[in-house]
């Protein structure tokens, strides 16, 4: 074919892209996405992990290496295996954080660190660069091949700039659609689109080709599963394709990770995701097209050994065996998969590394370097973003070219892959560990994907230019295992290590728990930049809710902000209160999606979420003082209303008190007034005179007796009464008691009965005043039993904690159950015509003597009479007064 | 917050959250499936016979997820039309074969 043609039809099938992209970025613009945004279109833009080393470079290596080859794919099927909880999880978290790279995805993760980014975007760079020039190479190789006579390989220098061309139409397609925008999801339809076409044309190509090895230049399936056979007979060849387990695993482990760190692996796979939901159909039609894509690869290796000049390149059996068999167009196709294969690869790699650099490199130092405040001049701030992006794009193509032509396209290159796999992932560690541990932190991170990095170039990537050697190793072990498997243990044990004797900042711990619960890290939290957006939430709540209340509304949330007009700030409360409305009509869901895509989501900032958190604690601290204070109050008022109650009832008790006494006293005052203005009578006679200054002589002494009554009392409930104390002997006691008791209503003959044995008792505690309590006890019983054979038994015993217990029991017939507690109360006076000359006042000074002693009396209902009982303690206490209230 | 939950799961819950435990099982199978093989009788493994086997555990792979994600999203969708259907969510399923017009 010649040269020419060859150029035409690649120029050709670019102008097709180009116009792919142009017309789907256009739909996309329209919005008419739902044919770009099928699940089949997001699965073929996964292809774009089959570069140009796996379209040619898997045969060469299938012939060296057997099926080794196929641990490049199987890792990413088992990946895709869990695609439902494991891929999914990190699409929604990323989507969740509007994560744009997988630097992005770290940082996010680690508390917003950008020099974490930046860290993960060097070991991006370092890795994409000899990946891209290999790219490179394989097109500049494939081009030769055709140009020269296919059974002589001469390295020609006419080709030298093959390389240039492509990258320099590479770059600009890149930059033509890879930044046409600075969506905030990130998304580029036209490139995605560009590359699932390139997908097709990459399977069909191998396809076609493998159908024409196996049928074509085989006799079929069974035949080739022979001629498998037949070279693995060959002692080298043996050698060479048995499986090294060890080998196998590492490879099939990197492959893994690399499916997910891989910088244009992660942009297709999350960033172009629309939703989790098309992982349904990648989970299982990736691995379907990789399954596709390595079917044929054997056959294909094995075909070029029996047909191939032992000198030919088994990198480019899939262009030369069609060319030798003179299979011109099946040539042409396989050339333009290879083709696709290296500019995909090229141009999703650009935009994500291009993204990384631009995001965590240029960005940050030119507004380190401008110092201006974020938020101002958004617009000369994208334009710069847009400006970044497109430079490191150029940056990325150019270093790749300027690899390409200092390494002199040597077959070094050919291991790029493997070494670009192992650095991107050291940064697996950090991801998996930030996406299901909430523990992880970012000094473990750093710790973990340093040492990884570290490691890396140590022992894999300065090797692999030539710098330094290989590892030494026993033998028998493959160095680059060791490596992998040394730099990945230690970078994983760093991470672990440190993260569990780290404590990270609130930023890292709330974005942590956002990642790990795969939860929104806050609702309704976007930017409050300016009343731009607060016009169209107006507009949208005046459809549902009528033009005059959406106004009442917001004029009352502005004025609640200290703002006139009718458009408030976007504080995360208005946003919220807002969309809380909303839901009132048309109901939950539909009123966040709405917020959302009318206020924009810009996800909460972590410091907004802390601030809510304040104000939260803020007002629950100030209900629960208010709570307290309320109760304070009321326990006060409630005390108040207590005493009130207490002075209500003594001023009550005063006043009754004192209308007794002058009761008390104005009867024998008025009888005395009486008979001594008789007694000025000077005809009176004799007897009368004389009996009429009895009975004043007799109510002046009642008088006395109820004002020393009212004196003892008084003394007695102050407290202040003195007590002789002294060793008595309560039999003797009783009996005195009893003798002067007697000479109340002497004319009763009362029976006493007694125990004198359990009588004789010693107590210390002041004789007279317990004699007064017994002879006042004795003496009422004399005076109000009413039985007609009255019997007074006196009982006493002696409790087990010392002291004495007296019982006074009549046969009378008692006082009633409900007047019992008033027996002694002052003045009491249960039945006045039987009383003689008492004031009322006995039992209460009874009762002030028994508390005054430390004891105490009581009425003792169910004994068959009044019953009283007596407590006495073994001695009074130390203070006379120490027991006793006021009252 | 948790004591809201229900004892029993509806049927549809039930089977989706089992289907989880499927999602959860397989990428381990998967990489037993690639690795035991490999690791007991390297020799047997690395020629045309070891193609065959390695080719045919992995399209028996590929089934499986696919019959595993269809499984997921109807079991999703009868999550959902139970969770939908207010008056009878645990019996949805039964329902609906009752009822031909219930959605």
């Amino acid at each position: 074919m010649p040269f020419e043609g060859l150029v035409l039809a690649c120029l050709a099938y670019v102008a097709l892209m180009f116009a792919v992209a142009y017309a789907a970025d256009r739909a996309a613009a329209r919005g008419r996405v739902r044919w770009l945004d099928h699940p089949l279109v997001y699965t073929l833009s996964l292809s774009v992990y089959c570069s140009a080393w796996t379209f040619y470079g898997a045969v060469g290596y299938a012939s060296r290496s057997g099926l080794e080859f196929l641990t490049i794919y199987l890792g990413p099927t088992i990946v895709f295996c869990g695609a439902w909880w494991g891929l999914r999880r990190l699409v929604r978290v990323a989507r969740m954080h509007h994560v744009t790279s997988v630097a992005d995805l770290v940082s996010a993760r680690f508390g917003k660190s950008n020099r974490l980014a930046a860290l993960v975007t060097l070991i991006a760079v370092i890795a994409a660069t000899p990946y891209v020039a290999l790219q490179l190479q394989s097109v500049r190789l494939s081009f030769e091949v055709f140009a020269t006579d296919p059974r002589g390989m001469g390295g020609s220098d006419a080709f030298g700039g093959t390389a240039l061309w492509v990258a320099a139409g590479l770059a600009v397609f890149t930059i033509l659609f890879g930044t046409r925008n600075l969506a905030a999801d990130e998304r580029h339809h036209g490139v995605v689109t560009a590359i699932a076409l390139e997908a097709i044309v990459k399977l069909a190509a191998f396809i076609a080709l493998g159908v024409f090895v196996i049928w074509g230049l085989a006799d079929g399936p069974l035949d080739m599963l022979a001629r498998i056979n037949r070279a693995s007979m060959d002692p080298g060849v043996q050698q060479g394709w048995l499986l090294k387990p060890d080998r196998w695993t590492a490879l099939i482990v990197v492959s893994g990770a690399a499916i997910l760190t891989l910088p244009r692996m992660f942009q297709v796979l999350v960033v172009e995701a629309a939703d989790e939901e098309r992982l349904h159909v990648a989970g299982w039609a990736f691995p379907a097209y990789l399954f596709a894509m390595s079917l044929f690869v054997l056959p294909i290796a094995v075909m070029g050994r029996e047909l191939m000049p032992a000198s030919a390149n088994p990198d480019l059996y899939v262009l030369t065996l069609p060319a030798a068999s003179g299979q011109d167009l099946l040539a042409l196709l396989v050339f333009l998969g290879g083709f696709s294969a290296a500019t995909s690869m090229v141009v999703v790699c650009a935009i994500a590394v291009a993204t990384m650099v631009s995001n965590h490199w240029l960005v940050p130092a030119w507004l380190a370097l401008r110092r201006i405040p974020a938020g101002e001049d958004t617009d000369d701030l994208r334009g710069f973003v847009l400006n970044a992006r497109r430079l490191a794009i150029l940056a990325v193509v150019a270093t790749g070219w300027v690899y390409h032509q200092a390494s002199g396209g040597a077959a070094a290159l050919a291991a790029m892959g493997l070494v670009a796999f192992s650095g991107m992932a050291q940064v697996l560690p950090a991801m998996v560990g930030g996406l299901l541990w909430r523990g992880a932190n970012r000094k473990g991170a750093y710790a973990g994907i340093g040492a990884g990095f570290a490691l890396w170039m140590g022992l894999i990537f300065l090797p692999s230019v030539g710098v330094g050697g290989d590892l030494p190793v026993l033998p028998g072990m493959d160095p680059w295992t060791v490596a992998v498997a040394l730099s990945l243990a230690v970078n994983t044990l760093a991470f672990v290590g440190v993260s569990i004797f780290g404590f990270p900042d609130p930023v890292e711990r709330f974005q942590g728990l956002s990642f790990v619960s795969a939860i929104e890290p806050l609702r309704h939290s976007r930017t409050n930049r300016a009343d731009d957006r607060a016009e169209p939430l107006l507009a949208m709540a005046r459809r549902i809710w009528g033009p005059d209340a959406a106004l009442r509304h917001f004029q009352a949330e502005a004025r609640a902000q200290g703002k006139t007009g009718y458009l408030p700030d976007l504080t995360p409360s208005f946003l919220t209160g807002l969309e809380r409305r909303l839901a009132g009509s048309i109901g939950a869901a539909t009123a966040h999606a709405m917020i959302d895509r009318v206020a924009g989501g810009v996800a909460l900032t972590v410091a907004d979420l802390l601030q809510v958190a304040d104000e939260a604690q803020r007002a629950k601290e100030e209900t629960q003082r208010l709570e307290a204070a309320r109760a304070e109050l009321a326990r006060t008022a409630r005390q108040l209303h207590q005493a009130n109650d207490k002075l209500t009832a003594l001023s009550v008790q005063k006043d009754a008190f004192l209308s007794q006494i002058s009761h008390e006293l104005r009867t024998p005052m008025t009888s005395v007034r009486a008979f001594s203005e008789i007694l000025m009578d000077p005809q009176l006679e004799d007897a009368d005179r004389q009996r009429f200054a009895g009975i004043i002589h007799q109510e002046a002494g009642r008088l006395t007796r109820l004002l020393d009554d009212l004196l003892d009392l008084s003394v007695l409930e102050s407290g202040r009464a003195q007590l002789t104390i002294s060793v008595v002997n309560l039999h003797d006691l009783i009996t005195r008691a009893v003798t002067a008791a007697s000479a109340t209503r002497p004319e009763r003959g009362f029976l006493i009965d007694r125990d004198p044995p359990s009588e004789h008792l010693g107590l210390i505690t002041d004789a007279d005043r317990l004699l007064q309590v017994l002879i006042n006890v004795i003496s009422n019983a004399r005076k109000y039993c009413d039985a007609e054979h009255p019997v007074l038994t006196i009982r006493v015993q002696r409790p087990p904690g010392g002291g004495a217990v007296i019982d006074v029991i009549d046969n009378g017939s008692g006082i009633d159950s409900g007047r019992q507690s008033l027996i002694f109360e002052k003045f009491a006076r249960l039945n006045d015509p039987a009383r003689a000359g008492g004031a009322g006042l006995g039992l209460a000074i009874c009762r002030e003597i028994m508390l005054n002693l430390g004891g105490d009396i009581a009425y003792l209902p169910g004994q068959g009479g009044a019953a009283f009982r007596i407590l006495l303690p073994q001695r009074p206490p130390a203070r006379s007064d120490a027991g006793r209230g006021a009252g | 917050m948790t004591g809201d939950r229900p004892l029993f799961l509806e049927r549809a819950s039930f089977r989706r959250r089992r289907l989880g435990d499927a999602a959860r099982v397989l990428p381990v199978l998967a990489m037993l499936l690639m690795l035991l093989p490999v690791w007991w009788s390297p020799v047997s493994l690395s020629y045309a016979a070891g193609a065959v086997w390695i080719f045919g555990t992995w399209a028996v792979l590929i089934v499986a997820v696919w019959l595993l994600h269809r499984a997921l999203l109807r079991s999703e969708a009868a999550t959902l039309r139970a969770s939908q259907d207010p008056l009878h969510p645990a019996e949805a399923p039964r329902d609906r074969t009752r009822d031909p017009d219930a959605v």
